[in-house]
């Protein structure tokens, strides 16, 4: 079977451009800017737009407005463009605007280390705008996560109407790996279905989990606002008004946590360690749960490919039997405490990096 | 979808406007709804794209489509929602606070000429949040937040917009008789069009500064503000013109990344880690990846992570490539088996792997480094064998052939056969150098 030796970005835009994706905006940053260069050079050639904003809060603001416009868009950026993005993040939440938004994370705070690898925006991205209404955040773990998960992200911004993030790293993102070519082909995500006009407003808050489908505009007289707003997007205060429609924000992603949850769950009979680790961190997992168990001992590992909402289905039944969960992170524990609240009384240990270089198996191993 | 075109007799809802009396915006909304009366406009084709303040909530006393976005972030809405659906009417409404707090965009929609109508209304103050100064007060004017007069000068929006190409730049006040007719010029300029329209405030600014519709000339005329039409320049569109010069791509899309088949073998049975150590334009990552190609063509796995400062052509360079007959987890190397040291940048951040290394692992510089801190087997390139001593640029690929040759990892095949593309000669040329140092 032919292989290619890629990069994560490259996954990306191969996942981005397979999900027929058709329109981004993005702004030039470490270590994100590869994939505003492929996709200024790939959707033009197929009859899509790319573009350069003045700023990431033009380049979301854009991605809004052309989603509304029918077009399935994308943006990526990393920490310090994301910081700018937060009060469109808001605005997408608020007006249920399907958007995937790429974070390379790098190591932070402020400027950082634009070439160095970090995992800093991991709650970031959970709670990066006001307000504190649920998102949806994918994380890849290797190459070809990268091509599925963005697929995936575009699926379920579409199904649940919001911003999904694809947090990934400067690592993974810039690190050359070996993929087989059929792990890179073959994704589709399904049709999209607008309203024509007929089913009412593009917004409905009963029941509160149902997502009604998007409107654009051209086809209809369509409303949309980032300010509390009644089913016909018409500004309100009317409390029964704005708390169905914030509850509605919340109960259309919290109600269908099954469909979002997504981990790669590697039991071990007997064991008493769980490894839980995302993104470039879960490659030393593997590798040394795999050393690990090559020395005769048992260790289980989950990889969370599904980082917010927490899969907290999952991390409970993984932790059936469990004495201590390890947690590597680049970072100084921000899903450590995700953990921590589901598994009281259990030995919660982290393995932390926060100096632009991976955690290396051995750190891991060494707790096994 | 039809293409059929239904005007409407009136493109205002029978909500009446919330506005203070006297305040100028209903009199402004009132020539927009002129103007969109006499351009015979689907409805449907019409977004009405607001921000924030008391202007913000104009769109919604119209029958059109509407977006009311962040503040000062309009200009941005409207240009994605026109570069996704060129076919679309997209008139932005700001007021004098969004304009200032998204200058940025200004300049931009000013410069690039995405094709939207953007209607300034321009009362001086922020009129909402209690009679703030912003961007365009004028200069010695009182208000909430220049009790003793204003000390900054007042933004020009049109002299920015205009020098900055925008394709149709109009000041007036909402007293302008004409003011409709403006409206419809600008809707049908093709590019970005800019109406900076002045007008009162009667909760804060108008009576603070004793401000009347006279009053209002005389302040642009103090602070040499010219009013009218001030520039008209013919533009191609940004939409359709995206549009025009993609058409020469479509179809042009990339192929997706190359095909590597396994043509060769290698005799590796383990991982094998390699790192080049060298400098910024010394080709360390081309190397890097031609090497790891001609792996992957020879059977294996190879990863290839690459390290450098944030500076382009100064500094240190490094790439670290795994090759291994497995798949590969984790792409980082700790303890490399063999280190080509190519630069005294790429020596600088060899220590702690130098120092990791034992006396299996060995280490392959160029003459002139010095290697101590080590107990890894160290041998010097000895560049004077070559029948053609490289040159700079050359290094990297001489010493990562000499090195994996000699090693067995790869064969002298498997590298020449990933030299494609458009160095292939000038590859294939260090590569043959290399060889002669196996």
């Amino acid at each position: 079977m032919a292989r290619q030796f890629i990069d994560g970005s490259t996954a990306i835009v191969r996942g981005a451009l397979d999900a027929e994706c058709d329109f981004f905006a993005g702004y030039p940053i470490t270590p994100a800017s590869p994939i505003l260069h492929m996709m200024l050079a790939e959707l033009p050639a197929r009859g899509g737009v790319a573009i350069q904003g003045e700023d990431e809060i033009a380049s979301i603001g854009m991605c809004i407005g052309a989603t509304l416009g029918g077009a399935r868009a994308m943006t990526a950026t990393s920490g310090p463009g994301l910081s700018l993005c937060s009060e469109n993040i808001g605005l997408a939440i608020m007006g249920e605007v399907p958007l995937v938004i790429v974070d390379v994370q790098r190591l932070g705070p402020a400027t950082g280390g634009a070439t160095s690898v970090g995992q800093g925006d991991v709650q970031f991205v959970r709670w990066g705008t006001a307000g504190g209404y649920p998102i949806i955040a994918l994380a890849p773990s290797r190459v070809e996560d990268c091509y599925t998960l963005t697929l995936r992200a575009f699926e379920l911004a579409e199904r649940f109407r919001c911003p999904v993030f694809l947090v990934t790293d400067k690592d993974l993102n810039v690190t050359m790996q070996t993929v087989d070519e059929s792990s890179l082909t073959g994704g589709a995500v399904r049709e999209r279905s607008f309203r024509t006009g007929a089913e009412g407003s593009q917004y409905r808050y009963e029941p509160p989990d149902v997502v009604p489908p998007l409107g654009r505009y051209g086809n209809e007289v369509m409303r949309f606002t980032g300010s509390s707003h009644d089913e016909n997007a018409v500004i309100t205060k009317q409390p029964e008004k704005v708390g169905a429609l914030n509850r509605h924000l919340a109960a259309k992603i919290e109600e269908h946590l099954e469909e979002i949850e997504l981990v790669e769950m590697d039991r071990a009979q007997d064991a008493t360690t769980l490894v839980v680790a995302y993104g470039v961190t879960a490659g030393a997992a593997r590798r040394a749960v795999k050393i690990a168990r090559a020395g005769g001992r048992e260790v289980a590992s989950m990889i969370v490919q599904s980082l917010w909402p927490v899969p907290e289905r999952a991390i409970v039944e993984a932790i059936d039997g469990i004495d201590r969960v390890v947690v590597p992170e680049l970072n100084l524990g921000q899903y450590r405490q995700e953990i921590e609240r589901l598994a009281a009384g259990r030995e919660i240990v982290g393995v932390n990096r926060v100096d632009g270089r991976l955690i290396e198996p051995d750190q891991i191993l060494e707790l096994l | 979808m039809t293409a059929t075109i239904v005007p409407l007799a009136t493109y205002r809802n029978e909500t009446p406007y919330p506005f203070c009396p006297g305040c100028g915006h209903g009199p402004i909304l009132d020539s927009l709804n002129e103007a969109l009366v006499r351009l015979e406009l689907d409805p449907r084709q019409v977004v009405l794209v607001s921000d924030i303040g008391c202007s913000g909530l104009s769109d919604q006393y119209f029958a059109t489509s509407a977006f009311h976005g962040l503040h000062g972030r309009s200009l941005t809405y409207a240009a994605g929602i026109k570069l996704a659906r060129p076919d679309l009417e997209v008139i932005v409404i700001m007021g004098d606070g969004g304009t200032g707090i998204g200058g940025a965009h200004l300049l931009s929609a000013a410069r690039r000429n995405v094709g939207m109508t953007l209607l300034v209304f321009n009362n001086l103050n922020f009129g909402m949040t209690g009679g703030q100064h912003s961007a365009t007060t004028p200069s010695g004017s009182v208000t909430a937040t220049t009790p003793d007069g204003n000390q900054e000068q007042p933004l020009d929006i049109c002299a920015t917009a205009a020098v900055n190409g925008a394709a149709y730049v109009y000041r007036g006040t909402n007293f302008d008789p004409a003011l409709t007719d403006r409206m419809v010029e600008a809707i049908e300029t093709p590019g970005f069009s800019i109406l900076d329209i002045w007008e009162l405030c009667t909760a804060y600014f108008g009576p603070s500064n004793k401000l009347g519709k006279r009053s209002l000339q005389e302040t642009q005329q103090r602070h040499g503000f010219e009013t009218g039409v001030l520039a008209r320049r013919e533009v191609f569109e940004y939409s359709a013109a995206y549009r025009a010069e993609a058409a020469r791509r479509l179809g042009l899309a990339h192929p997706g990344p190359r095909l590597l088949a396994a043509e060769f073998t290698s005799e590796l049975d383990r991982p094998f880690r390699l790192m080049v150590m060298g400098s910024a334009g010394g080709k360390v990552r081309s190397a890097a990846r031609l090497v790891a190609e001609a792996a992957i063509r020879s059977g294996l796995f190879a990863t290839q992570a690459d390290d450098y400062p944030i500076t382009v052509k100064t500094g240190h360079s490094v790439s670290q490539l795994i090759f291994s007959p497995e798949p590969i987890d984790f792409a980082g190397i700790h303890r490399p088996d063999l280190m080509v040291i190519l630069s005294e940048e790429g020596l600088a951040q060899a220590g702690p792997y130098l120092a990791a290394m034992t006396t299996e692992d060995r280490v392959m510089v160029i003459p002139g480094l010095s290697v101590v801190e080590t107990t890894a087997a160290v041998e010097v390139l000895d560049l004077d064998r070559v029948s053609r001593r490289p040159v700079q640029t050359e290094l990297a690929m001489v010493g990562v052939t000499a090195a994996v040759v000699r090693h067995k990892v790869l064969s002298a095949e498997a590298l020449r056969a990933a030299a494609t593309g458009r160095y292939a000669d000038k590859n294939l040329a260090a590569i043959a150098a290399g060889l002669e140092l196996v």
